[in-house]
């Protein structure tokens, strides 16, 4: 059976329908069970062409009753696995099908409002996390836009109820979340909404306005005739599945909020940010973009062909909602390049509309810098310097003179510089020369050049003999153990005349070896690479103590101060081939030292890929005990099923033994890893809770403001910190509530973490 | 509908292209094994110019890049306009694949494919002059890639000169 129908054109829609009806409904006497299949995926999987499906999924009931039944059973049983299966966005789609099958004459209205009664009663439920109640809320007040208006015709009463026991529950829920999923933290110009209740005010309005609803393209209008013939189905009772120690509800979210009516100035008006035609435009984008995110080219392509295109400003309606996944806190739903490379088609596709739109909205996130989350900076920042790499870096600097006239660590600035950071990555220090106006200089990057401690002009160092010596070694290609023999002779400042050996923490020695060998190798990447590969044994015996590894940190730091980029890239070697481990890497970040550059970006890149190292170090381990246990267990079923011979017995009892020994060694490695990342966490909460302890008692002794732009910047890597990384967070919940974040805490640094338990309360 | 479906999961941007290496040591079933596990990308139209470091940033994009191989002419030893990626996991390279493959580099529209895994001497062109085998026989002047063809540019200087 193969089914070639364009189901796009609306002017030969209801043909195409009535075709395909009618070839299905043929078929189903022998493909039945396949068509049952396919129309469910279809529910599941492509909630931007709901309407058209339910239309299909009516003209079939009309025609055939038991089909009609058939098809609801699987839909309810789709719906529990779903649930089960913390698929819950998916869920959704299947709840709001369910409810425009009423507008198709499928499913009866009083049956749908019983579901819906039932999904409101989860709120009275006890001692579910808040998250359970809202997503329960959502799949009511989210099927509204379709199925309010016949619900409340068949039956006001219970839909009042039901809506009054939403206000009810909408009002007492806990929003202590919000500020730490808000891309803006000003009211202004638009409220960034948390999303239940931007939704709640959309409903309400609807409500208001008789639930008259214009907005979605409605199929089965035209078949009414045909439709109110057919005999509707009743729902059976649905009970939501318990809560589970294992679901694992979505996130709650805020509206991301960025355009209004007088931003389109021409064409047509944008619907405000109340009204119901805004929410389901947003969720028809967003789910044309789940759809089709892995293929750019598709994705732009159905983006722009829209249904009902031309009675709303489209461009600006992709380019908010694409902005808002991008800058979607904690995390955007795709991958990041994702939505650079997008953007690009969607240039390429209307270049005569869209990239103005982008533009505006660009400057429009310039001018709003000020109240930005330093997370959503960072991505904007990551963003814009990609895109202007494809178009030339061509931009109108100098619309954004402002920014000279104000401190270099204030927003504005401080995201310029770093987008001329980024873009000179991406490009070279004369590009980036070239590309703004003179009066830029102040704000381009440092030309990423090498400097050295022991060059000539500094020959009366106390390293400087020695560097000589090393450097030749290393030309005349030493060994390793010919470099250590070498480095015995270097005194070490820290220590007593007396105190002999000579193996302990050396600054001087590491300082002597590490300046001569990254000289040496300070061409590319790969010569560093490999120096740090040759070298592997003198670097692991120069960084054996924790202060040798800091101080391995400090010179890299200090020879590649101009190169934020191979700074980054050797750290990353450094920890992979384990010359210092993730602990130093975090202590070194909140050491003195890095404190001049602590506010910049690149300093965060390197922390949270840190972590990140750590975290799938620890994965690893744990699928490879998952993989163990699991092979034991299999074998021991093999043993129970087989089970005669005495030989074989003793072989496998071998093998089993083998196996045990592998997984204690496993666990064991699996504790180990798992100490070193709660620790890691450790580490880095305390320092930043004692850095920001520290500035709020100063300002509070010299009574000055505390809010500064260091202040703003340092809470809100704090809130990443949580953001980024909440999945691993959560499992070390108990002993950061005993240790670090106890009601002795500032108020503004516990509200940090009580906003992040917010989350999956 | 069906179609639609089908269209849903498609991922068109990471299927395997019709090239294989001709110096490849298997057969075509091994190589396509190998393409369809890979998590080595080869990356081509680069400019002479575009640097190890470039090619990192960008391809930090997708994930952690492993290793950054420049290809290099035979015998002069300098880049000529190809690398290899190597990422940690497959994931990450398909991900370069849907999204930085057909954007630029340096100015320069990049293309990215599948490669079977670097192995030692495929980092050099195999063109007869040296460089890759498509700068043997174009006919456009490229700066970034040496100006002429290397055909292209014995015809025009029969003295044997280069120009560029």
């Amino acid at each position: 059976m193969s089914v070639h129908f364009d189901l796009q054109s609306t002017s030969s829609l209801e043909s195409n329908l009535e075709g395909l009806a009618g070839v299905l409904e043929a078929d189903l006497p022998n493909y039945k069970n396949k068509i049952l299949r396919i129309l469910c995926s279809v529910a599941r999987q492509l909630p931007e062409k709901l309407t058209i499906y339910t239309t299909l999924v009516g003209l079939l009931n009309a025609r055939n009753y038991n089909f009609g039944g058939e098809f609801v059973e699987a839909m309810i049983r789709q719906l529990k696995e779903t649930l089960k299966s913390n698929m819950f966005s998916e869920a959704v789609y299947l709840v709001r099908f369910l409810g425009d099958l009423v507008n198709c004459h499928v499913i009866a209205a009083p049956s749908m409002v019983a579901m819906f009664e039932n999904f409101v009663c989860v709120i009275q439920e006890d001692d579910i996390p808040q998250v359970r109640s809202d997503w329960y809320v959502y799949a009511v007040l989210s099927s509204l836009p379709w199925v309010g208006k016949e619900l409340y015709e068949k039956k006001d009463v219970e839909m009042d109820r039901l809506l009054s026991q939403i206000d009810g529950y909408l009002k007492r829920r806990q929003k202590t979340h919000v500020p730490m999923l808000q891309v803006w933290t000003a009211e202004k110009p638009h409220p960034q909404e948390e999303y239940l209740d931007c939704l709640w005010a959309q409903i309400q309005k609807l409500k208001k306005d008789r639930w008259q609803e214009r907005h979605i393209l409605r199929p089965y209008i035209a078949f009414d005739s045909v439709l109110c013939e057919a005999l509707q189905h009743n729902l059976p009772p649905f009970t939501p599945p318990p809560h589970s120690e294992s679901a694992v509800y979505p996130m709650p979210r805020v509206i991301f909020r960025m355009f209004d009516y007088t931003d389109a100035p021409e064409g047509p008006v944008m619907p405000g940010s109340h009204s119901v035609e805004r929410f389901v435009i947003e969720e028809n984008l967003h789910c044309i973009m789940k759809s089709h995110w892995k293929e750019r080219k598709t994705c732009a392509a159905q983006l722009l062909s829209y249904p009902g295109k031309s009675k709303i400003p489209l461009n600006y309606h992709i380019v908010e909602v694409i902005f808002g996944e991008l800058f979607q806190l904690p995390l955007p739903p795709h991958i990041d390049v994702m939505y650079t490379a997008l953007l690009i088609e969607l240039c390429k596709l209307q270049p005569g509309s869209l990239p103005q739109v982008l533009a505006q909205a660009t400057e429009m996130m310039y001018m709003r810098l000020d109240t930005m989350n330093t997370t959503c900076i960072d991505r904007f920042v990551t963003w814009f310097s990609h895109h202007l790499s494809n178009f030339q870096f061509r931009w109108s600097w100098d619309d954004w003179v402002d920014c000279l006239a104000v401190d270099h660590d204030k927003p504005k600035p401080k995201f310029v510089k770093e987008v001329l950071e980024k873009c000179m990555r991406l490009s070279y220090h004369q590009r980036i020369v070239d590309i703004v106006p003179a009066n830029f200089s102040p704000l381009i990057p440092a030309d990423p050049i090498f400097t050295f401690k022991y060059g000539e002009e500094n020959a009366q160092l106390p390293g400087y003999p020695m560097s000589i010596t090393v450097s030749n070694a290393i030309k005349n290609r030493a060994s390793n153990e010919e470099i250590l023999a070498v480095l015995k002779d270097v005194p070490n400042p820290n220590q007593e005349d007396d105190d002999d050996e000579g193996d302990g923490f050396n600054p001087l020695k590491i300082e002597v070896f590490l300046q001569t060998l990254l000289n040496l190798a300070a061409k590319s990447f790969s010569h560093s690479f490999s120096a740090l590969a040759k070298f592997h044994e003198v670097l692991k015996s120069l960084s054996d103590s924790d202060e040798g590894k800091l101080h391995v940190l400090r010179v890299v730091y200090e020879v590649w101060r101009n190169h934020p980029q191979m700074i980054s890239v050797l750290v990353d070697k450094m920890i992979r081939t384990q010359i210092v481990d993730c602990a130093a890497v975090a202590n070194w970040i909140f050491s003195q030292d890095m404190t001049h550059d602590f506010t910049r970006f690149y300093v965060w890149e390197i922390l949270h890929s840190t972590i990140r190292k750590m975290n799938k170090h620890v994965q690893k381990i744990q699928r490879e005990l998952e993989e163990a246990k699991e092979k034991l267990e299999k074998q021991q079923h093999r043993k129970k099923d087989s089970g005669d011979e005495e030989d074989m017995e003793k072989n496998s009892d071998e093998e089993d033994g083998q196996l045990e020994e592998q997984i204690d060694r496993l666990q064991e490695k699996v504790e180990s890893a798992q100490s070193e990342q709660k620790n890691l966490f450790l580490v880095v909460f305390q320092r930043f809770i004692m850095m920001l302890t520290e500035h709020l008692a100063h300002c509070e002794t010299a009574g000055t403001d505390f809010n500064t732009a260091w202040y703003k910047n340092c809470i809100e890597r704090l809130q990443q910190i949580f953001l980024m990384h909440h999945g691993t967070i959560q499992q070390y919940m108990g002993t950061l509530e005993d240790l670090l974040f106890t009601a002795e805490l500032d108020h503004h640094i516990l509200a940090v973490y009580r906003q992040f338990c917010g989350l999956q309360a | 509908m069906s179609a639609q479906l089908n269209a849903l999961h498609s991922d068109s941007y990471i299927d395997v292209s019709q090239y294989r290496d001709q110096h490849f040591k298997g057969n075509r079933y091994e190589q396509e094994k190998l393409l369809k596990q890979s998590s080595t990308l080869y990356v081509g139209n680069l400019s002479f110019y575009t640097t190890e470091e470039q090619v990192y940033e960008l391809f930090a994009k997708s994930g952690d890049v492993k290793r950054i191989i420049i290809g290099l002419d035979k015998v002069k030893k300098t880049a000529c306009g190809f690398c290899f990626v190597e990422y940690y996991t497959r994931v990450d390279a398909e991900n370069a694949m849907r999204f930085l493959n057909g954007t630029r580099l340096d100015d320069r529209i990049i293309r990215t494919d599948w490669d079977a895994g670097f192995k030692e001497g495929r980092q050099y062109g195999r063109g007869k002059s040296g460089g890759q085998v498509r700068d043997e026989y174009r006919q456009d002047y490229d700066p970034a890639r040496g100006g002429y063809g290397k055909l292209t540019q014995l015809q025009r200087a029969p003295e044997g000169r280069h120009k560029f």
